[in-house]
C-alpha cells in the first residue's frame, strides 16, 4: 500500500506544473498562433515619413558627392519574400543640400534579393534629429514612408526596410 | 571697507555668471559647423530658440531681484520688457523654422511630430503666449496681484520644464555641456525663486495673523 504524502515540497511542483501547463495552454498559441496565421505584418508609414516628399525623383547612381549609405530591403507582407526591382525613393538634409531641394532626393530599385543601397551625401541633424526619408510609391503595394533616425550624427550609413501589402 | 568690497565683488560676480551662461553657450553654437549647411532663415530660428532660453534663465532671477543694482521696480519693469521680448523670439523661431520646412512645423503645431522634443517646445510657447496676453490685458481685467501669481506661477512651471526639455532632447547647433548647464541654471534659479516667494508668502501671512 503507497502512501501519498503531501508535503511542502512536491506541493509547489504540483502547484507550478499547474501553472506552467495553464500557460502553455493559453499563452503560448495566444502568442504564436496569429503570427502563424498572418505572417509578416506590412510596415506602417511613421509619423513625419512624408515631410518635403518629391514625387518622382530619378533613379540615380548616387545622390549627389556621396559619402554616405542608405540602404534596407523590400519584402512581401505575408510570406516574407523579396521583391525585385521596387523603386524606392530617398531624401533627406545633407552637406549637400535641405530636404526640399530636388539634389537631394533620388532613388533606386531593388535587386533580386529585395536589397537596395543608395550613396548620398552625409545627413546632418535637421530640426533636431539625424534622419533621413524613405518612399515607397509606385502604386502597385500600398504607399509606405519611413522616417529612420541615426543614432548619431557622425554615422556614415542608415537602413530602413519595407515590408509592402498589396493596394 | 571689507564688506563694501566684497558687494561689489559679488555684485560683479554675479552679472559675469549671468553673461557667461548665456554668452557661452550662444558663442559656441556660432561655431558650430552644422551652421555651413543651413540656410539663413533656418541659422536665424535656431539663435532665437536659444536666446529665447537665455531670456528665461534672466526672467526669474529678475523677479526674484536677485541680480545686484536693480531695484525692486526695476526688476519688474524688465522682467515684463524681457517676457515681451521672449515672446517675440519665439514667433521667430517658429516663423523661421516653419519656413525652413513647413510640414515639419505643422507637425510640430499639431503635436503629430515624430520628434520627442517637438510637444515640449509647443507647450512652452503656447504658455508663454497665454502669460504675454494676460500680462498686456491684467490691468483691463482688473486682475489683481494674488490672482495674477494663480495664473502666472502654473504657467512658469510650464515654460521652464518645457523649455528644458525641448532644448535638451535638440541635437542641433548647442554645444552639449554649455546646454546642460544652463539649463541647469535655468531650473535651478525657477526653483529658487518659487520657494522664496513661497517663504515670502508665509512669513507674511505669519506676520498678519499675528496682527
Amino acid at each position: 500500500m503507497t502512501k501519498v504524502v503531501l508535503n511542502r515540497r512536491n506541493f509547489l511542483v504540483a502547484g507550478s506544473s499547474v501553472l506552467a501547463t495553464g500557460l502553455l495552454a493559453t499563452g503560448v498559441p495566444g502568442l504564436l498562433l496569429p503570427a502563424g496565421a498572418n505572417g509578416l505584418a506590412p510596415t506602417d508609414s511613421m509619423s513625419g515619413g512624408a515631410n518635403n516628399y518629391r514625387k518622382g525623383a530619378a533613379i540615380v547612381e548616387r545622390i549627389g558627392k556621396g559619402g554616405f549609405w542608405m540602404s534596407g530591403t523590400v519584402r512581401r507582407a505575408g510570406d516574407g519574400a523579396p521583391l525585385a526591382g521596387q523603386r524606392i525613393q530617398i531624401w533627406a538634409h545633407t552637406t549637400e543640400g535641405q530636404e526640399h531641394e530636388p539634389q537631394s532626393h533620388g532613388a533606386t530599385l531593388t535587386d533580386k534579393d529585395g536589397k537596395f543601397r543608395l550613396e548620398m551625401p552625409q545627413i546632418i541633424p535637421i530640426f533636431g534629429q539625424p534622419h533621413g526619408h524613405l518612399a515607397y510609391d509606385s502604386g502597385e503595394f500600398k504607399t509606405v514612408f519611413l522616417r529612420p533616425v541615426m543614432r548619431s550624427a557622425k554615422e556614415t550609413s542608415l537602413e530602413a526596410h519595407f515590408v509592402l501589402q498589396p493596394a | 571697507m571689507p564688506i563694501k568690497g566684497w558687494q561689489s565683488a559679488r555684485a560683479s560676480l554675479i552679472w559675469v555668471a549671468l553673461a557667461l551662461a548665456i554668452g557661452v553657450p550662444i558663442a559656441l553654437a556660432a561655431g558650430s559647423e552644422q551652421l555651413a549647411w543651413r540656410g539663413p532663415v533656418y541659422i536665424l530660428a535656431g539663435f532665437a530658440g536659444i536666446i529665447a532660453l537665455g531670456l528665461v534663465l534672466v526672467q526669474p532671477l529678475l523677479i526674484g531681484g536677485y541680480l545686484p543694482g536693480l531695484s525692486s521696480y526695476r526688476g519688474r519693469r524688465a522682467h515684463h520688457w524681457i517676457g515681451g521680448a521672449l515672446a517675440l523670439m519665439v514667433v521667430i523661431h517658429v516663423a523661421g523654422l516653419w519656413i525652413t520646412s513647413p510640414p515639419d512645423m505643422i507637425d510640430a503645431l499639431t503635436y503629430t511630430s515624430p520628434t520627442p522634443f517637438s510637444p515640449f517646445g509647443v507647450t512652452a510657447m503656447w504658455a508663454i503666449f497665454t502669460v504675454a496676453l494676460l500680462a498686456l490685458l491684467r490691468r483691463r481685467l482688473g486682475l489683481r496681484l494674488r490672482t495674477w501669481r494663480i495664473v502666472h506661477i502654473p504657467l512658469a512651471i510650464v515654460i521652464v520644464a518645457g523649455s528644458v526639455a525641448h532644448c535638451l532632447l535638440i541635437e542641433g547647433t548647442m554645444e552639449t555641456i554649455s546646454k546642460v548647464a544652463l539649463c541647469a541654471a535655468v531650473l535651478a534659479v525657477t526653483v529658487k525663486v518659487m520657494v522664496d516667494l513661497w517663504r515670502k508668502r508665509t512669513l507674511r501671512g505669519g506676520s498678519i495673523a499675528r496682527q
